[in-house]
């Protein structure tokens, strides 16, 4: 008999890590925020009144309802279920991509308004507008950056449960991928109302 | 024997469906909420409200979504020190900033 070495709290605990140096990333813009928003409050709402809230409230409700999903797909691996999990699985991918696509239309707008980093339309409002622009697209670039990543990382992690290579009695993969798709919807939480909601 | 053992010392209970679709529901309508109250002017009270409503939301998606309820104690306490982290270099900064 072999014995085989193995600790999924001390894996789910690197990951936990990880996180948090993520959190630190994301807080470093989220201070750069704090910081434009206190020196222009009435250009930071005159750049949030430009955005679309109806893109940003519907991309709200499909990433908290894709971390109910992946959430719902960890319960479905402990249980065994395993097509139940590549369904979930495939659920979140999919509400991630629904996610991009909107993004994808909504900055296809506001690039054609002229809105973008650098753009002439911008740096005649006034530097404080054109901050909050900036910010806006580099601190949402960056996010939608981790919606890919972590899409990738569960279709990688659904293929391997096909495969039979993550099953109810090994499933740390899933469950860390899982926590990654949930720190994506938590940054996401704080993004939205700072960004969208500002009057 | 040594399979149960390896089971209890690794893995948790499996949450049940019906708790994650209960704190779905809760982030609904705390989003909700939060939209409602952005179109009431307070002024600056509404940054505050909103990031409370989100840390409010961010709890409930840690606590069960990310199971932290379940873990032991080491990873309550790896979040308390990285939060402690975000309060020290957000407040200290503010500190320069302001009283500059």
């Amino acid at each position: 008999m072999s014995i085989e070495h193995r600790d999924d709290t001390g894996a789910r605990f690197g990951m936990w890590l990880f996180l948090y140096t993520e959190v630190i990333l994301f807080s470093g813009l989220f201070l750069l925020y704090a910081m434009a928003l206190s020196k222009f409050p009435d250009q930071f709402s005159v750049g949030s009144h430009r955005l679309n809230i109806y893109f940003g409230t519907i991309n709200t409700l499909v990433l908290l309802t894709s971390s109910l999903t992946i959430a719902m797909a960890v319960t479905a691996i402990q249980r065994g279920r395993i097509k139940l999990t590549l369904g979930l699985c495939a659920a979140t991918v999919g509400m991630g991509i629904v996610f991009l696509i909107n993004k994808y239309f909504e900055w296809s707008a506001e690039i054609e308004h002229g809105i973008y980093p650098g753009s002439h339309h911008l740096a005649e409002q006034g530097s404080g507008v054109a901050a909050f622009f900036n910010l806006y697209f580099f601190t949402l670039g960056l996010h939608g950056l981790h919606v890919l990543i972590g899409g990738t990382l569960i279709t990688v992690v659904a293929v391997l449960t096909a495969k039979g290579k993550v099953t109810s009695e090994r499933y740390t993969l899933l469950e860390n991928s899982a926590l990654y798709w949930h720190l994506v919807d938590l940054i996401w939480i704080f993004l939205f109302p700072l960004y969208y909601l500002i009057i | 024997m040594s399979e149960h053992q390896h089971e209890t010392e690794h893995q948790h209970e499996p949450v049940p469906f019906s708790t994650f679709v209960k704190v779905w529901v809760g982030l609904l309508i705390l989003t909700t909420i939060t939209v409602i109250v952005s179109r009431i002017h307070l002024g600056a009270l509404n940054v505050w409200v909103a990031l409370g409503i989100a840390s409010l939301k961010s709890s409930l998606v840690i606590f069960f979504f990310m199971h932290l309820r379940q873990e032991m104690r080491l990873f309550k306490i790896g979040l308390l020190v990285m939060l402690c982290i975000l309060a020290i270099f957000i407040g200290f900064t503010f500190l320069d900033v302001l009283y500059r």
